[in-house]
């Protein structure tokens, strides 16, 4: 079994592109700017969502760390 | 041009006063503003010789140790405990660069500048002596360029008479806001670029091989310089067992005398405030903590500890030691308006939230303050979208300073929204530097 993860946008890479939130609604929604909120950590039934979103994100702003 | 201390010291006047009979008072700074700056000769006669780091690994623990004991915490606004950082800087596998943080990037603050102005030795010997610890090999001072000229002399003086183990090289700081934050500063030093980058400060390129840096304010360096000489037990004699010590804070706004001043930390904010002598005008609220602290109603704060156990109480914190006063005459809505729009145009420009959550804020609060209809709930749900989420806690400061706005002007608020306003004076208190302005 996979240690529990979350979610980490690194801001400053990130240029508010939304991609993350249209493939992982349920843990990622988007400010008044476009730019993505990250919710808790990451359900083991979504991991597989969030790894994908990970990989698409196009500015490689978006990584999936251990949860503390 | 060479600005001179006196020059330093009637832009924010007046250096050097404290609260007649306070233990030991004053420590940092001199008696009287004519004896500043302190020569080399004249430090040493005030406070000894500066005891040598330490030869070993054992010894340097044990000084460490020291530091630990005296309680000493950052001096530049997060308040972390000082030892904390030597003994992870001394345990590093390489050897740290040891950066003095002089930039004071926030526009009303001057306590770092007059220290340095007045002691630039002290701050010195704390930078040689935190080498000293961590076994660094080289110190840089990043300072302001008022008193760049003034600290340049007095590290020339210390080479000449070989005074320090290590060299000692003395830089002008970044200008901008943001550019005194620990990782803009180290980035500042190594590359020239005064950006915050969301990491530990790390110098050498961008490997994890590359030397890690000790980033410090140059007062927490001098109350350093002040503990290798005394002791823990003398530190402690002053302030609060909480949070020992003096600290220098900066009063601003409507009072006599605008300035620098040490107190005990703990001295109660009402006599801290009388230190700078009362205005004509009676105080509506303080903005503690700098610009981004926290606006107080004057009465609620007056009999509060200036410390950050006393200060909670209202969800306050004494920062770099800031404090700005409001007169009653002027508008807190339209004051907080103008911060908010410098602080949104001081944003590094790297943070979506930050770039563009905190110039809609400013521009909701410029409406609030001249009275134009907006909206509080969405301001709030700005605020709340904004902080946390910035590589560096530039966004959550500005947030934190308007939402106490908010909550401390929320009377002049709904007057506003009635097209009203109490405010007599137009002329704004809290200066922000022209340059900045839009």
């Amino acid at each position: 079994m996979n240690p529990p993860a979350r979610l980490r946008v690194d801001p400053i890479a990130c240029d508010g592109r939304g991609l993350c939130a249209e493939l992982l609604p349920e843990l990622i929604t988007l400010d008044d700017w476009g730019f993505p909120i990250i919710a808790g950590e990451v359900p083991g039934a979504l991991r597989g969502e969030a790894t994908e979103a990970v990989r698409l994100c196009p500015k490689l702003a978006l990584r999936l760390v251990p949860a503390r | 041009m060479m600005m001179s201390p006196l020059a330093v010291a009637a832009w924010r006047p007046g250096p050097a006063r404290t609260r007649p009979g306070a233990a030991g008072l004053p420590r940092l700074l001199p008696a009287a503003i004519s004896g500043c700056p302190a020569r080399l000769a004249e430090h040493l006669a005030r406070h000894g010789p500066l005891p040598s780091g330490a030869e070993d690994a054992r010894s340097r623990q044990e000084l460490i140790r020291e530091v630990e004991r005296s309680g000493l915490r950052g001096r530049g606004g997060a308040g972390f405990p000082t030892a904390v950082k030597l003994r992870a800087l001394a345990a590093a596998a390489r050897s740290p660069l040891v950066i003095a943080n002089g930039t004071e990037g926030e526009p009303a603050s001057a306590k770092d500048k007059v220290l340095l102005a007045c002691a630039p030795h002290l701050v010195l010997d704390g930078a040689v002596y935190a080498a000293g610890l961590t076994g660094a090999r080289q110190v840089v001072v990043v300072v302001h360029h008022a008193v760049r000229d003034i600290v340049a002399r007095a590290a020339d003086e210390r080479r000449r008479s070989r005074y320090d183990g290590v060299p000692v090289r003395v830089l002008d700081a970044g200008t901008g806001f943001v550019a005194g934050e620990a990782s803009a500063v180290a980035h500042w030093v190594e590359r020239g670029i005064a950006l915050p980058s969301g990491k530990p400060p790390r110098l050498g390129g961008t490997s994890r091989a590359g030397h890690p840096a000790l980033v410090q304010n140059v007062e927490t360096l001098a109350h350093l310089a002040l503990i290798a000489r005394h002791g823990a037990a003398w530190f402690r004699s002053a302030g609060t067992a909480e949070e020992p010590g003096s600290m220098l804070v900066t009063v601003t706004g409507a009072v006599q005398r605008p300035g620098a001043y040490e107190i005990e930390i703990g001295t109660p904010t009402g006599e801290m405030m009388e230190l700078a002598g009362r205005a004509r005008s009676p105080l509506s609220a303080l903005l503690i903590g700098g610009y981004f602290g926290t606006w107080v109603s004057a009465a609620a704060a007056a009999p509060l500890p200036f410390s950050a156990a006393g200060l909670a109480a209202v969800g306050a914190s004494p920062g770099a030691g800031l404090v700005a006063a409001l007169p009653e005459t002027a508008c807190g809505l339209a004051e907080t308006a103008r911060l908010a729009r410098y602080l949104a145009a001081e944003s590094a420009g790297q943070c979506g939230p930050c770039v563009f959550g905190l110039d809609a804020i400013a521009g909701e609060m410029t409406r609030l303050a001249t009275g134009l209809p907006t909206s509080l709930v969405r301001i709030q749900r700005w605020l709340g979208q904004v902080s946390g989420r910035g590589a560096c806690r530039h966004p959550d400061g500005a947030a934190r300073m308007i939402g106490s706005a908010l909550a401390v002007f929320g009377a002049e608020a709904d007057e506003h929204a009635r097209g009203r306003c109490r405010a007599t004076r137009t002329d704004s208190v809290l200066s922000i530097p022209p340059e900045a302005l839009p």
